[in-house]
């Protein structure tokens, strides 16, 4: 039997509240039939009796007392899947926007998804070259990891993706079955379409499914958006045996619109008015990336959020950086100096680079390297703060090949161009041609078996200069 | 039952039953067709309030709740050890058996292999007398772990019926006790105890044994008695997790339990992988086999996040009533307050600050409370030690999580941004870092290692504060300005951090130290330190000295001299001697 409820109760926000509802599920889905003859959609959100909590997707607006039908559709939220689902474009909820028709679902899964076993996971070992020097070098990129990129308004992050997406290649050369999954949640359409021009010109949008949840769409929508996006990965990896990279942004505006739907259910807010679950709720799809046992495919996460006021202290990149196996933070000062990609790379962390890196998948000498350079760099932070009391001239003589290293280090290592892409060799030997500007003496992170054969002790070897110009060019800034 | 008990309202994890009077507080109740656990967390006349450990998706109204008349427990017995659970005690390889790589709702498995047959050894007679907690048989659960069967704390009498010893499996009768009422008891391999209830002992005993962890920041520094508490908060990626692996990997305790509490599931993935790769250098077997793994991720239910924590303890006490000292690693505490909130605020409870409940404290206490060194029911000596790792938000240590844990554990291992930032590992701040155990442990450390141990700490900690000082003129003004004594300390602090207080956990040598190396250490860089002073106050410039190379083999030397060579250390201040001889000539 099929029963319509006629009128609501109540209207608050995206919520409305139904009275004498008989047998309803929590997390049901209903459709809503407004008397114009549009359908929007809902799910439920609360019971308490036979009152219900209606949350709808497509917002409460000509919504009145009595001109709605309400129906229930006796299932959860589900998105209807199938391998057909690459190169298609879907709204936030799921449904096809690229005017192509529906998919003709081989299978449909609930969007929420259930928690991986920990048990059943592989520990995730193999990494990606992205041909970024400060990335592969510094905070290697693992397949199954969730990496988020910490930008701010007006910076280079969408590049970066792009870039990460364009050069992303997987050492044991199995490219021929990636895709990607791309969810846009609350982005200025010019940033979408930024997005979809860069994946065809890179020749890789049929592999591409979109979710599109723009800034002007329903927040509601929006909530859902990386869950569809999240729900299609996993089918592609673990039922399609694909590698998909995902990439999410914004996430801020994601938390942004959970904290609106929050307050109008009258929640108790936490931190900065957003709810207190939005830890578990953050975890609850950053936690979905991730390798299988008995699946040959993978999940790779790369969200982007800008950080507001570039505050990383902010709840959302807080959280993030909580439950996120480590973060590329981009740097508005080394922007403002011309660095591309602006990665700044003290506060950039990948938690499971030690175990992807070093004999047998990069080079042995990679994690002493890596930790040479932070140490080293951080070192130049030490010495800038002090020559901007005291002045450049009155440093100790170490400190001011500290400041020297630390230019050039940005300089080359840091910078470069938005088409060039680096092998690891060629980072990791820059990283050593870097270090051999200071003394050996301050390089007391690695042993000197490392030094004997990386150490440069000529300095003509170096040549900073020659190799710098050809590098600019490239850059084309 | 004449009347069902059915829901009435669902709200996320909470769900409210109307007008009954069957359940009591904190009874755990099976709710819906698919059972799902869940627990009373609150009662009036009107509304019985239950917070469900799994996710209410599909549940309706009308479905029914069942009672189990009791509290939320766990069972206990042989094959806890090596094995990896969710928060409420299932176990996820069987659930993985089940279910495959996702975990569906309702899974009901025992939590230990009821089929699994046991080679017991009897130890009671008939007639004999036994107390609360007496052991009465033993088996082998590991190759290094003996599992005791305990008569329960609830029990005692005298055996009236015993088993011959041989294969019995978890719930088999093996011997039976008559209590002072006359009632017979049938004891089996396991048994069950409520979860947010301590277990008793006989009576608490001082810290007066230090946990070792082969970590020197720690060992030497912050030290760590058995039976203690410990905090470690950091921002993240500061290495908390880092830290507590090390710790899980080295530290002296029999057995750990390691509570992966709203964290990552990778990471718990890495510390199966590592572990059972790992081999304990004291037993020569995998570190799997000392070790249980409790893991709710962050994407587990969050109620039964709230959980997880009171059952790794519970699991920690029990393995503490046989008489082994157990060391539980909770990552993190944080999440499991944040896991209170969450519920608290579905509840509608007023908040307190930030949002947390006004009953957090109370409740981080009374969880600290349960760590502790112990003469045991059964007449040995046991300790469970708890190190529990804080997430702050913000990285701000005035929020009220870490501001609370702060009053109720003694050891404050601080961890700082820009050490990590500056790849410091253990990224332990040694100026905000303390520990109260100083007093307790001392007269162990005097012992065990001579007065000399303490002496040499003190001073090391001397020069790490004299040069905190100095650094706020140096910031100002530079180094070039300062005499040389005070440059000298400069020098000496600078290999006291990188030489001793920074550790490569990587390193075969360097993950592990033991404390007679680590005395040593502090020895060669006090040697250097002292013998320099007297060089500078015969006006001689420390830059003759620096050019000796002596302090960068003092930051070598954790590499150069193997753990197992002391004796080296001779070597290396006579060839310190040797070279600071030829300034003075």
């Amino acid at each position: 039997m099929i029963l319509d409820y006629v009128g609501v109760k109540e209207i608050n926000g995206s919520l409305v509240v139904l009275d004498d509802v008989e047998n309803v599920s929590n997390e049901e889905m209903v459709d809503i039939r407004l008397d114009n003859g549009t359908v929007r959609h809902g799910r439920i959100v609360q019971i308490e009796g036979k009152r219900v909590v209606v949350q709808v997707f497509e917002g409460t607006n000509s919504i009145s007392l009595d001109n709605t039908r309400t129906r229930l559709k006796a299932h959860p939220m589900e998105l209807a899947l199938a391998p057909e689902i690459m190169g298609r474009v879907f709204n936030g909820v799921g449904t096809p926007i690229d005017g192509l028709g529906d998919v003709y679902p081989v299978k449909k899964a609930d969007v929420n998804g259930t928690p991986m076993n920990p048990v059943s996971r592989v520990y995730p070992r193999n990494y990606i070259n992205t041909g970024i020097s400060t990335i592969d070098t510094l905070m290697t990129l693992i397949r199954g990891q969730k990496l988020p990129i910490f930008s701010g308004s007006g910076m280079k992050h969408n590049e970066l993706a792009v870039q990460l997406v364009r050069q992303a290649k997987i050492s044991d050369g199995e490219d021929n079955k990636f895709g990607i999954v791309f969810a846009a949640m609350g982005v200025k359409n010019d940033v979408a379409d930024y997005f979809r021009r860069s994946f065809d010109e890179s020749g890789v949008l049929s592999r591409v499914v979109m979710f599109l949840n723009l800034a002007n769409d329903p927040i509601i929508e929006r909530t859902l958006t990386p869950r569809c996006a999240l729900t299609a990965a996993e089918y592609l990896a673990f039922e399609c045996n694909m590698h998909v990279l995902v990439i999410m942004t914004d996430m801020t505006s994601y938390a942004e619109a959970l904290r609106e739907f929050s307050s109008s259910k009258g929640e108790i807010p936490g931190r900065k008015g957003f709810p207190g679950y939005l830890y578990s709720d953050l975890a609850s799809l950053y936690e979905r990336a991730g390798m299988i046992k008995g699946s040959k495919g993978s999940v790779t996460q790369i969200p982007i959020l800008t950080m507001p006021n570039d505050d990383i202290t902010h709840p959302v990149p807080d959280l993030t950086g909580y439950i996120t196996e480590g973060q590329i933070v981009l740097d508005r000062q080394l922007e403002g100096q011309g660095f591309y990609p602006p990665v700044s790379v003290l506060p950039s962390l990948s938690r499971l680079m030690k175990d992807g890196i070093g004999e047998g998948y990069t080079r042995f000498d990679h994690q002493p390297l890596a930790n040479q350079l932070f140490a080293a760099y951080a070192r130049v932070q030490d010495a800038r703060s002090l020559a901007s009391v005291i002045g450049e001239e009155e440093l100790s003589p170490v400190d001011k090949k500290y400041i020297e290293f630390g230019k050039l280090f940005e300089q080359y290592f840091v910078s470069q161009g938005y088409s060039e892409n680096r092998t690891i060799e060629q980072s990791l030997n820059l990283g050593w041609k870097l270090l051999s500007t200071l003394p050996r003496t301050e390089l007391d992170r690695v042993d000197d078996e490392l030094l004997d054969q990386f150490y440069i002790t000529d300095p003509e070897q170096l040549g900073f200069n020659s190799f710098g110009e050809s590098s600019d060019k490239d850059s084309g800034n | 039952m004449a009347t069902k008990d059915v829901i009435y309202g669902i709200n996320g994890p909470v769900v409210t039953v109307r007008n009954t009077r069957t359940f009591s507080m904190m009874e755990m109740v099976y709710v819906g067709e698919s059972r799902l656990v869940g627990e009373i967390i609150g009662i009036n006349d009107k509304l019985t309030t239950i917070q469900v450990y799994e996710e209410t998706t599909g549940l309706k109204p009308g479905d029914p709740v069942y009672g189990t008349g009791t509290p939320m427990n766990v069972l206990l017995g042989p094959g806890i050890i090596d094995n990896i659970f969710d928060g409420i005690e299932r176990p996820l390889k069987a659930i993985e058996e089940k279910s495959g790589s996702f975990i569906s709702r309702g899974a009901s498995v025992s939590s230990l292999d009821l089929d699994k047959y046991w080679n017991v050894k009897i130890k009671v007679k008939v007639g004999d007398e036994l107390n609360s907690g007496a052991i009465y048989a033993t088996c082998r659960e590991t190759a290094i772990i003996e599992h005791r069967f305990m008569v329960p704390p609830t029990l005692s009498g005298t055996v009236t019926k015993v088993e011959p010893n041989g294969k019995y499996r978890l719930m088999d009768t093996i011997v039976t006790i008559k209590d002072a009422k006359g009632e017979e008891h049938d004891l089996t391999l396991c048994q069950k105890w409520p979860i947010k209830t301590a277990r008793p002992c006989l009576n608490r005993l001082p810290a007066t044994i230090p946990l070792i962890t082969g970590q020197r920041v720690i060992d030497t520094m912050f030290p760590i008695s058995k039976g203690g508490t410990a905090a470690i908060p950091g921002g993240f990626g500061t290495g908390k997790t880092m830290t507590q692996h090390q710790l899980a990997k080295w530290c002296d305790a029999d057995i750990i339990v390691y509570v992966g509490c709203g964290e990552r599931g990778n990471e718990m993935s890495q510390v199966l992988d590592e572990f059972s790769e790992l081999i304990d250098p004291k037993s020569g077997r995998p570190m799997t086999d000392r070790t249980v793994l409790i893991a709710n991720t962050s994407n587990m239910p969050v109620a039964a996040r709230e959980a997880s924590i009171y059952t790794g303890l519970t699991l920690a006490e029990y393995y503490r009533d046989m008489g082994y000292h157990v060391a539980i690693m909770a990552d993190s505490t944080s999440r499991w307050a944040e896991a209170l909130r969450e519920i608290s605020g579905r509840l509608e409870e007023m908040p307190a600050e930030e949002g947390f409940p006004a009953y957090l404290p109370s409740r981080l206490s009374q969880f600290y409370e349960r760590a502790g060194r112990v003469d045991t029911l059964c007449g040995s000596e046991g300790s469970v030690t708890i190190i529990g790792a804080v997430s702050p938000q913000g990285s701000d240590f005035s929020e009220p999580v870490t501001q609370n844990t702060k009053r109720f554990t003694r050891c404050f291992w601080a961890l700082d941004k820009s050490l990590a930032y500056a790849r410091h590992y253990p990224a332990i701040n040694w100026m905000d870092s303390y520990s109260e155990y100083f007093t307790d442990l001392d007269p162990w450390f005097r012992d065990n290692l001579g007065e000399d141990f303490i002496k040499y700490r003190n001073k090391v900690t001397a020069i790490l504060h004299e040069e905190s000082t100095l650094m706020e003129i140096v910031k100002l003004i530079g180094s070039d300005v300062l005499p040389d004594e005070q440059k000298l300390v400069i020098e000496t602090a600078k290999a006291i951090r990188v030489g001793f207080l920074q550790q490569n956990a990587f390193h075969k040598d360097d993950t592990f130290v033991p404390l007679e190396k680590q005395k040593l250490m502090m020895k060669a860089i006090l040697h250097l330190y002292a013998k320099a002073k007297h060089i500078i106050a015969a006006a001689i410039p420390i830059s003759s000295i620096l050019e000796l190379g002596l302090f960068e083999r003092l930051a070598k030397m954790k590499y150069d001299i193997p753990n197992s060579k002391p004796e080296m250390f001779d070597e290396l201040i006579a060839d310190i001697d040797t070279a600071l001889a030829t300034l003075t000539n």
